[in-house]
């Protein structure tokens, strides 16, 4: 009832690579688009935005930027929140070095810088391969979060060693600082995750995706079949920080408003692992599922005692949390490695079948 | 600047000969642990092809049964071996829950698997003894906490008896090791099985206990330097560093040999050290330990793909 | 002896013409180990050149050498008439030159018709900017390539196929979507190692016909690879005998077959 493919012929190719050959498919985005983009803005409460909207918009497109990387283009990284570090800090440095540029703009631009020192420290991927290069990722999560600490220029020599927000406008409307609204940065957000989500979309399904992916299953027969081994890397490796440096401009300018070296230290950095692999590699809607559920799952742990009349103590919740979640991952693993979107994907396959299973 | 960079670190060396033999033996006394634990991973990703980043948080995990143990009024000699007992437990769990499901997976999902114990023992640890720094126990392990005092070139040398302490029984736990891998059946069915599971299956030794044994091994060596790092720094999950010191000396040293783990870990634990020292603290704010091991092994890397002791190999298709 | 700048005709009628490549005095060593002794042979435009030898003969390395996989530490490539600089294997590929391989090098993540597409990137150009937006030379690429590749994929008869995740192929039909993702190149070379390896009689009967029709209906410059001697004997036009990295012999099938040398070294020996 709901998947019936059958009856939906293509007549052309160009209809057949069509986003969605499948109209209940496109039915379905357009359901969750209004959810996003009307109904959701419209009744949240500040708790919504803040603990769960905002958040799980911001991690996945996190995840989509690392998932570029690593989940298709086959490169490891264990390095994404330096990466979100460095678009951070660029984009303080820009609002606070040019106040009149437009703070979305900051944070497009943000992502410039990340992009080319995610190249530079995509360089040893040219030889180096698997946990070596993984290793190698690291040495951008140290080294970078130790230069956010020793570089006073960054932080613009605050006493705290800390980045302050600013209050900044765009059109007239407060977009991030302490004076902008929930809503209106949910709306930043989630136009900015719209477009790179599309555009993420666009190069994975063509010729960029097949490098890519061809770069992940065989990198020697992609390199004997034309690919330029080189090109491809770094231009994961560039594509993925553009977003993750993106990500991590809204992470502080739409989110959290303030931040602190250690902020972007390695438990981020596994975070956002964690979201793109239980979601699942290769996959870009996984990381919107991984998402919901690595952010959702300790609000629920925190909100259920006090549902459930028991007393309340947030360390034991969050302790708990990072237990399940530990287990989660080797449940997932275990269960279907491929994460959410694979389990979506076979929901799916019963559904379109259904009610004629064969 | 030049002068800062190349001459004056070095011209500080030689006018201080005792300080800086102080500064090596801080290396050594790292570089042995680091050494440890990086040998830990290279048997475990021998023997099943796991990168086994549960390491460092095994390290914590040991520290603070041991010191939870004997907080709860338990002995200390006993308590080493019921933390023992408890690592054993640890590596048969691991390998009963985790591996065995796992088998024959791609490498990245076994690594994500130890990503994810990492996770469960860190919520498991901190909800049973608490995260908050702890001391060792290291006097009521009968490990000497004074000092000696040498006067080389007529400067000075401390050397910590719990740090001789620990390189003694570091270097102990690494002979030990390599006669069980040369000398016994077991060892060298567990060597045999990185170049050929064949040959060890043949051996007549299964897999699965194989396992159990690295893992547990692994915690062995979790636990020693756990005392012996948690006696310098005290017990908390800052520890964990420690063990993702062992990533760049497996880089350098190359995952699967032994002798680039040994000898890997002694170069970087000095080599660290005598970066901070001379060039980080003098010239870049210091707090240079956090990257320096990574970045020097990625230059390495750079100009030799296959590590400072491994064999160049040329893809076949 | 052929003149390397004329062409001929063969018996069923198909033009053979001149000299496309030619290996001059290769040698190739590992380490200690010498893969390919001194050899020299060359390849003409529309044959089927056959490479045959016992097993570490030294005949994979020398496909790898012509797609630049190795670079010998001896000797020259010659490329239509010019002798070929290094090369990175890419550079190579996008020469038109494309290859199977011995061990099956497929895109296991990917499906059928994504691999059979990879085949295409060397043709494909749309920048970066069009294929993020999917609009313009991006959208039309994928459309007039996608053509290609289906038609590919109809004459190799793996139209049931092309959604299929190859990781869930048999061995037999992973083979041949290998041999279609090199076709999808439109090679002008193409080099097959050991495209029959492994398979029952009636597929290495498919695949001779598939290998006789490419090189019939598109032309297609084939150098082949192979143990199965009787296959050998049908398909090509003229064959190289490797033994330990040395060539014992070069010509038809007939003489090679006769050769005494050949005889003793390969021949006799059971595979
Ligand atoms: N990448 C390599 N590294 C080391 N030795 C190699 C490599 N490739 C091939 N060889 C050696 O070269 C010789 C020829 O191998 P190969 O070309 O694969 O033979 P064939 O394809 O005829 O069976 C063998 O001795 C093989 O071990
Ligand atoms: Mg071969």
């Amino acid at each position: 009832m709901f998947y019936r493919a059958a009856g939906q012929f293509k007549t052309s190719y160009r209809a057949d690579q069509a986003l969605f050959p499948v109209r209940q498919d496109a039915m379905l985005l357009g359901f969750i688009l209004i959810l996003a983009w009307v109904v959701f803005p419209l009744t949240a409460s500040e708790f919504a935005f803040q603990t769960l909207l905002i958040p799980i918009l911001i991690y996945s497109l996190a995840a989509l930027g690392l998932n570029i990387l690593t989940g298709y283009a086959g490169q490891l990284s264990l390095g994404t929140a330096a990466f979100m570090g460095v678009g951070a800090y660029a984009c303080y440095k820009m609002v606070t070095l040019m106040p009149w540029m437009s703070p979305v703009v900051a944070i497009l631009l943000s992502g410039v810088f990340s992009a080319g020192i995610g190249v530079v420290f995509g360089i040893p991927s040219l030889r180096i391969k698997g946990f070596y290069l993984a290793i190698a990722t690291l040495a951008a999560q140290f080294f970078l979060v130790w230069l956010f600490e020793k570089w006073a220029w960054l932080y613009n020599y605050n006493a705290s060693g800390a980045i302050q927000v600013p209050n900044l406008q765009s059109f007239g409307v407060y977009v991030s600082g302490p004076q902008a609204t929930s809503m209106v940065q949910y709306y930043v957000v989630l136009a900015v995750v719209t477009l790179l989500t599309w555009v993420c979309i666009n190069l994975t399904r063509g010729t960029t995706g097949r490098i890519w992916k061809a770069t992940r299953d065989m990198d020697f027969a992609a390199e004997l079949i034309g690919i330029n081994l080189m090109k491809s890397k770094l231009g994961a490796f560039a594509v993925s920080s553009y977003i993750v440096g993106v990500a991590g401009a809204l992470f502080v300018f739409m989110w959290r408003g303030a931040a602190e070296p250690n902020l972007f230290d390695v438990p981020l950095s596994f975070r956002i692992l964690f979201i793109a692999i239980i979601g699942g590699l290769g996959s870009i809607l996984g990381n919107y599922l991984g998402a919901i559920l690595i952010v959702g799952l300790p609000v629920i742990l925190g909100v259920l005692p006090e549902v459930l009349g028991m007393q309340t103590d947030s360390a034991l919740a969050e302790h708990l949390n990072t237990m399940i979640v530990g287990a989660l991952i080797i449940f997932f693993l275990i269960v279907e490695p491929h994460g959410l979107a694979q389990l979506w994907r076979l929901i799916r396959e019963k559904l379109v079948i259904w009610p004629f299973p064969h | 600047m030049l002068h800062d960079i190349f001459i004056a670190p070095f011209a500080d060396m030689i006018a201080a000969p005792d300080f800086l033999m102080q500064v090596l033996w801080e290396g050594l006394v790292s570089g042995i642990l680091y050494a440890l634990i990086a040998l830990g991973f290279v048997l475990i990703y021998r023997s099943s092809r796991i990168f086994n980043f549960a390491q460092g948080i095994m390290v914590v995990f040991a520290a603070l049964t041991l010191v939870g143990l004997h907080a709860m009024g338990v002995p200390a000699w006993i308590s080493v071996v019921l933390t023992l007992a408890v690592m054993f437990g640890l590596a048969v769990a691991i390998e009963r829950v985790v591996l065995r499901p796992l088998v024959g997976q791609p490498d990245i999902i076994l690594f994500m698997a130890t990503i994810g114990i990492t996770l469960f023992l860190i919520g498991f640890g901190e909800i049973i003894f608490g995260g908050e720094n702890k001391v060792m126990i290291t006097e009521e392990l009968g490990i000497p906490t004074g000092s000696w005092t040498l006067e080389p070139f007529g400067g000075l040398l401390i050397l910590e008896q719990k740090d001789v302490t620990a390189v003694a029984v570091a270097a102990m736990l690494v002979v030990g090791l390599l006669v069980f891998l040369n000398r016994t059946q077991m060892g060298r069915a567990i060597r045999a099985l990185g170049d050929d599971s064949q040959a060890a299956l043949s051996v007549g030794i299964s897999l699965r206990t194989i396992w159990v044994l690295v893992w547990f091994i692994a915690g062995i060596i979790a636990l020693v330097t756990g005392i012996a790092w948690g006696a310098r720094a005290g017990v908390s999950f800052a520890l964990e560093v420690i063990a993702y010191k062992a990533l760049p000396v497996l880089m350098l040293g190359g995952l699967e040999s032994i002798a680039g783990a040994i000898i890997g870990g002694l170069m970087i634990g000095v080599l660290e050290k005598l970066f901070e020292i001379y060039w980080g603290q003098p010239l870049l704010g210091g707090n240079t330990e956090t990257w320096f091991a990574f970045v020097l092994a990625l230059i390495v890397l750079l100009f030799r793909p296959q590590g400072l002791f491994g064999e160049r190999i040329i893809e076949r298709v | 002896m052929l003149d390397a700048t004329e062409g001929h005709t063969t018996a069923d009628g198909r033009k053979i013409g001149p000299v496309v490549m030619e290996m001059k005095n290769i040698t190739l060593r590992f380490g200690g180990v010498v893969a390919i002794e001194n050899i020299s042979f060359d390849i003409r435009e529309g044959e089927i050149r056959a490479i045959i030898g016992p097993n570490g003969a030294g005949k994979s390395s020398m496909l790898n050498v012509v797609s630049g996989f190795y670079t010998p530490q001896e000797g020259e490539v010659w490329f239509r008439g010019q002798p070929r600089p290094p090369m990175k294997p890419y550079q190579v590929a996008r020469q038109g030159i494309a290859r199977t391989f011995q061990n099956i090098a497929l895109f296991e993540g990917m499906t059928v018709l994504d691999n059979v597409m990879t085949g295409r990137l060397t043709h494909m150009k749309a920048g970066l900017f069009s294929q993020a937006l999917w609009k313009g030379r991006a959208e039309a690429e994928e459309t007039a390539n996608r053509e290609i590749a289906e038609r590919v994929i109809d004459f190799l008869e793996i139209q049931a196929i092309r959604k299929t995740p190859v990781s869930r192929l048999p061995y037999g039909l992973k083979k041949r979507v290998e041999l279609a993702r090199a076709l999808a190149a439109e090679p002008k070379l193409l080099l097959l190692d050991e495209p029959m390896a492994g398979m029952n009689v009636e597929e290495k009967e498919d695949m001779s016909r598939f290998i006789l029709d490419v090189n019939d209906e598109f032309g297609t410059t084939i150098a082949l690879i192979e143990h199965d001697m009787g296959v050998v004997m049908d398909l090509s036009d003229r064959v190289v005998v490797m033994d330990y990295g040395k060539k014992i012999g070069d010509g038809t099938p007939d003489e090679v077959r006769n050769n005494q040398e050949v005889i003793d070294a390969y021949l006799g020996v059971q595979h």
